[in-house]
């Protein structure tokens, strides 16, 4: 069975997506990262879609959940490095995506966690 | 701008929706077509975001069917036709599913109405257990 | 002697005397192009296109299309045209050049058909050949029809190179972008000012982008809509949008719309909007 592998470092995960995700795939890695964060008591989620040229309703609607699981949990979630195009198609597909940090990169990713983990 | 791959103008390539991972070969197909035309790194992702929503709405509401990714021409332009056909129970209220989804952000909606915005033209048919066909169209 | 049905012979010449057909043909199109357009089109290339033509017309003489261009049967043609035509528009022929494909096969087909009756009966051939030489003439028409239509889009594109180079986007501090927008603002124009402004954001790694619309006269409905879909594109994926530069006539025309700008930061002045960036990215101006 395919897996998005987690990443552990410290207090925070990494999820670097870097597969054409199908529905499957993405559901398990919204339960992989819940057990993780729970297992772990992590207080970041830093997920990384630079590699991503598309990212449909589904699968903005799955980081929407991940960013609400994780806040239930007790951790940030930070989307970054989101394409333009993919930025432009999803604004036009409706999906906003308001209660999800975003970042540029995955250290600017991190950077925000920091400072958020200090309040 | 890639390249455009020059081929007979007459390619239809269809895609057969029976589960999950054939929704990844809609969006990869679609891609293909989308480059052997020339479009944009844009116009290439709305095209292929469009045929994953309508390819999900064809395995999850139609219980499954089929996709048809031609490319077109209309005198000097070009540009990709994607129909997306089941045998399911239909849509009653077209009007509705186009906007709910919309508002709720969930069901068959955004991406019917997101498929919509998304595309230069839309076409759908659809009725009660009489199956659905939607038809959209990017030019470049 | 039983008359060949018109068409028949058209189609009998267009099969057999094809390599004769072929060889006139190219001659009278090399003798109608001015000697600078023949370089633009190599020896062997011109015969493979005419070769191509000729077995797509017999295919559709055949296949019995009549003069009407819309039946089925000419479909193989015109799709064939439409790329010659397309071609030589890219290439810069001029529309009647480009016309001269299909015009100059109509003096060496007659020619040819008239080997094959022995010059017997050529008022007999005329007419039943004229519903075919009709169909060129509406081919010819064609090819100029999608000539104008491949100038026309070139066109179009060109505008919107020049377009994305006459919106510049400037590096005002490590990490603040500035885009300013002069001039009304267009659908398509907006759209092309939004995708170059996200480029350089993920190209120079900037956190904050400034739109200052204080050269923008008025604001409709759908451009403010446009600009509201730059700053949440520019929000997910992970940079921020300040828009500066409103106008108060801008901004009743904003309200009066009913269009909702949430929790966007305006300024009023490119400088104010410029502070607060620095102040955002952790800096400030000394005295300020």
């Amino acid at each position: 069975m395919d897996r998005i592998p987690i990443l552990r470092m410290g207090r925070t995960l990494l999820v670097t997506v870097q597969v054409d995700m199908h529905d499957q795939l993405a559901v398990r890695l919204l339960d992989d990262l819940t057990a993780m964060i729970t297992r772990t008591r992590a207080r970041g989620v830093v997920i990384d879609i630079s590699a991503l040229d598309m990212v449909d309703s589904f699968i903005g609607r799955m980081i929407a959940d991940v960013a609400a699981t994780s806040r239930i949990l007790d951790a940030q979630t930070v989307l970054v490095g989101m394409q333009p195009a993919v930025a432009i198609t999803l604004v036009e597909l409706g999906m906003a995506m308001p209660g999800v940090r975003t970042a540029l990169d995955v250290e600017r990713g991190m950077e925000m966690l920091d400072a958020a983990g200090d309040h | 701008m890639p390249p455009a791959i020059t081929e007979p103008d007459r390619t239809v390539i269809r895609v057969e929706i029976a589960e999950n991972q054939d929704v990844v070969i809609v969006r990869q197909r679609a891609r293909d077509q989308a480059q052997r035309v020339g479009f944009s790194l844009l116009e290439t992702t709305k095209l292929v975001t469009a045929a994953s929503e309508l390819a999900r709405n064809t395995l999850e509401h139609g219980g499954g069917g089929y996709a048809l990714l031609e490319i077109c021409t209309e005198g000097a332009r070009r540009g990709v036709r994607m129909q997306f056909i089941d045998d399911g129970p239909g849509i009653a209220d077209i009007e509705q599913a186009l906007r709910d989804g919309y508002t709720t952000g969930k069901g068959l909606g955004l991406g019917l109405g997101g498929s919509r915005r998304l595309a230069n033209e839309f076409h759908i048919e659809s009725a009660v257990k009489r199956g659905t066909k939607v038809t959209v169209v990017r030019w470049k | 002697m039983v008359m060949a049905t018109p068409i028949h012979r058209t189609i009998q010449v267009l099969q057999s005397s094809h390599v004769q057909l072929l060889a006139d043909w190219i001659k009278a199109l090399r003798a109608a192009t001015t000697s600078q357009s023949a370089a633009m089109i190599s020896d062997p290339e011109l015969q493979a296109q005419c070769q191509e033509f000729i077995s797509l017309l017999s295919a559709s003489a055949a296949a019995g299309g009549g003069d009407d261009l819309s039946a089925a049967a000419w479909r193989p043609v015109k799709e064939f045209l439409a790329g010659v035509s397309r071609s030589r528009s890219r290439q810069g022929f001029s529309p009647s050049e480009t016309a001269m494909f299909v015009m100059s096969f109509k003096e060496p087909l007659f020619a040819n058909l008239r080997r094959l009756s022995d010059g017997h009966d050529d008022t007999g051939l005329v007419t039943e050949s004229w519903e075919f030489l009709r169909a060129l003439d509406r081919l010819a028409l064609y090819t100029t029809e999608i000539h104008q239509q491949a100038r026309e889009e070139l066109i179009r594109r060109q505008g919107e190179d020049m377009l994305e180079l006459s919106t510049p986007v400037i590096q005002l501090w490590d990490g603040i972008l500035a885009m300013p927008l002069i001039g009304t603002l267009d659908s398509s124009r907006t759209q092309i000012v939004m995708e170059a402004l996200l480029q350089q954001i993920v190209a120079t790694r900037s956190p904050i982008a400034i739109l200052d619309i204080t050269g923008v006269p008025t604001v409709d409905t759908l451009t403010a809509q446009h600009l509201l879909k730059t700053v949440a594109a520019t929000r997910l994926m992970g940079a921020e949008c300040i828009i500066s530069g409103i106008r108060p006539q801008i901004a009743q025309t904003i309200v009066h719309l009913g269009v909702s700008l949430g929790d966007i930061v305006t300024k009023a002045s490119l400088a104010d909007a410029f502070r607060i960036a620095l102040k955002k990215l952790g800096h400030s101006i000394a005295g300020s």
